[in-house]
């Protein structure tokens, strides 16, 4: 084991000791990202075959910069200041926050040329703790993905279980790097299972805390009413420490909400014992549209998925919790079909704002007026997902298509929220301290078997989107491993703000299975 | 299912898009397009009760949890260079853009 595989909390215990100093935990993330990662995403690239040997994290390195942070660190340390709760711990940032004078591209053609002139609150507050920014890491252009295929800057990320495999998207550069031990924390984003879909398929810890919890200042948005920052982390410690610190109020941010942050360290070890955990039969059962009929047929999980749930909710009940089956979620299925409206009119107008004006892309191309300037640069800028969302957020929240899908799915909406606030209720019949059910319908799919179908990759997200519909807060946990060696995940959600209890279910979970032969496999690039 | 997005209604919404695709990105689009209306069709089925109202951020922003709003004050950026450096063609501090079309309101 390498200086880069220890955790977060490890890293900084070690620090603190002397025992290593800032410089040679950053130089140890360097080499491990020299040996795996192969070289950064860039606009008009040819994928060779020996990129496909590579994982492909990031986007921008900025090793400089690490440095000087790193070695601020270490000054502190020595004239005896504090230099915060993660200090000297590397983080990758997904290159959809704003980082003063770094280049924040969104992976998209449109903001390539874009530095960012501040820097994102999440971001700002980790530099602040003392944790070091090692670099910008790629994702699906504007988020819009469930791969990181759809970057414009290419190669893009590859899973470093299996690099034949998608690492999951849209924070696939946050959680491959995670996984990779190029960096112990990454920062991502979650608008339908961002961070929880691809810590799955890359067996890394990723949180979707409650939407409010984390600032959203300066994260480049997609769909503003469901876009939630969180940590990706190897351990559900990490992800507690790391949410800790990036978590809270923000004058910047009307909409990060002004209750106290718990403290979610202190309550990490105190075990499951009588806490109640539910099962329901809606997340256990994948539900696929029949675009000829345009009838939903609904489906079992894959039984290793499956399996991996029930398995987790053995070990609960073996430490003290309380498993109630059979909770209804009779709304899950409808998440993805809201999803599609709500995102894509959010998206929108989101994307108005880029126009080849203020900043990013303006086309070289000759033009007669602003409006062709406008359609040129948009066309040469944007790439096919940002397009198609654009596209199908015009089409319904048109006035005459909007009550039928936009005002339907705000209400559709609710009705999902209920689901969970029933489930939740402390005087209610299930009084549930959390969900547990599986992360996604599938572990990591071949690159280039899914890609280009809208409809089918979005589907890869239907067992996260309620929990963003809703708002509430989630949790995906590496679960074991399926028959070819790849990671399966499961899903813990909660009530509005109640990370506390999801870190301390999931660390209970992490403890009591800490022994189990999966959790000794490594990544096949590691190995 | 038949489509829903005609080529005229796609070119239409190309418009308002303020984009200009080439055949081949309009044929991939406006069938993705077509797909995923098929794949929200089950929406217009959902029985809703009449009282369940829309929903526009999950989570509810009670005066409890919700910042109160700043102050409308005007301040200075202290990055105008840096803001300004982004943009594509400046001069003289200002912002340059081609002529806009002008159009009559029906």
């Amino acid at each position: 084991m390498e200086l880069c595989d220890l955790s977060a909390l490890e890293m900084t215990k070690l620090l603190r000791e002397k025992k290593t100093s800032a410089v040679e935990i950053l130089q140890s993330c360097l080499q491990r990202i020299g040996r795996v990662d192969g070289r950064p995403g860039a606009l008009d690239q040819v994928v060779t075959d020996d990129d496909k040997q590579k994982v492909h994290s990031f986007i921008t390195l900025t090793d400089d910069l690490a440095l000087e942070q790193a070695r601020a660190v270490d000054a502190d340390l020595a004239a005896g200041k504090d230099p915060g709760p993660l200090a000297g711990v590397p983080f990758t940032v997904k290159d959809i926050f704003c980082v003063k004078n770094t280049p924040s591209t969104a992976a998209s053609r449109i903001l390539a040329n874009f530095t960012a002139p501040y820097t994102a609150t999440p971001v700002e507050r980790m530099q602040k703790a003392g944790a070091v920014m090692i670099g910008k890491v790629n994702l699906d252009e504007f988020t819009y993905g469930s791969s990181t295929e759809s970057s414009a800057f290419q190669p893009s990320t590859r899973n470093p279980w299996d690099t034949s495999r998608v690492p999951g998207g849209s924070s696939g550069g946050s959680t491959a790097s995670v996984a990779a031990g190029e960096a112990p924390l990454s920062l991502g984003t979650d608008t339908a299972g961002s961070i929880r879909q691809p810590a799955a398929f890359c067996g890394v810890v990723g949180v979707k805390p409650t939407y409010g919890r984390v600032s959203r200042y300066g994260l480049i948005a997609f769909a503003s009413s469901l876009d939630c920052p969180g940590p990706v982390a190897r351990t559900v410690s990490d992800a507690a420490a790391m949410l800790q610190v990036i978590a809270g109020a923000d004058e910047h941010d009307s909409t990060a909400t002004v209750l106290p942050v718990a403290d979610y360290m202190s309550g990490l070890e105190k075990g499951v014992k009588g806490m109640r955990i539910g099962l329901s039969p809606d997340y256990f059962r994948i539900t696929f549209p029949d675009l000829k009929t345009g009838e939903f047929h609904q489906q079992p999980l894959p039984k290793e998925i499956e399996e991996a749930v029930r398995r987790a909710a053995q070990v609960l009940a073996s430490l003290g919790a309380e498993i109630v089956e059979d909770v209804p979620m009779p709304n899950t299925r409808f998440g993805i079909p809201a999803y599609f409206v709500v995102s894509r009119v959010e998206a929108a107008s989101n994307l108005h704002r880029y126009d080849g004006v203020k900043y990013g892309l303006r086309t070289h191309k000759q033009y007669t007026d602003l409006k062709q300037m406008y359609k040129i640069s948009r066309n040469e800028g944007f790439g096919l997902q940002p397009k198609l969302r654009i596209l199908m957020g015009m089409y319904v929240s048109a006035a005459q298509y909007s009550e039928q899908y936009y005002q339907r799915a705000l209400r559709v909406r609710t009705m999902i929220r209920r689901d969970f606030e029933e489930a939740f209720d402390p005087q209610g019949k299930y009084r549930l301290d959390a969900l547990l059910t599986p992360t996604t319908p599938t572990t990591a799919f071949a690159m280039d078997a899914v890609y280009g179908d809208s409809v089918l990759m979005q589907y890869a997200d239907q067992l996260t989107v309620p929990a963003n519909h809703a708002g509430v807060p989630g949790i995906s946990l590496p679960g074991g491993l399926d028959g070819t060696n790849l990671p399966i995940g499961i899903q813990l959600l909660g009530a509005d703000y109640t990370e506390d209890k999801l870190f301390r279910i999931g660390r209970a979970y992490e403890q009591a299975t800490s022994d189990e032969a999966w959790r000794k496999v490594l990544p096949g690039v590691l190995r | 299912m038949s489509d829903q997005i005609t080529p005229e209604i796609f070119e239409h919404l190309v418009d308002l898009a303020a984009l200009e695709l080439d055949d081949t990105q309009a044929e991939y689009l406006r069938k993705q397009l077509n797909n995923q209306l098929k794949s929200i069709h089950e929406l217009e089925a959902i029985p809703i009760d009449p009282s369940v109202p829309a929903n526009l951020h999950g989570v509810p922003f009670t005066p409890e949890q919700s910042s109160n709003p700043r102050a409308d004050e005007w301040k200075l950026s202290p990055d105008v260079k840096d803001i300004l450096s982004q943009a594509p063609e400046l001069e003289d501090g200002y912002i340059v853009v081609p002529d806009i079309p002008h159009t009559t309101l029906k």
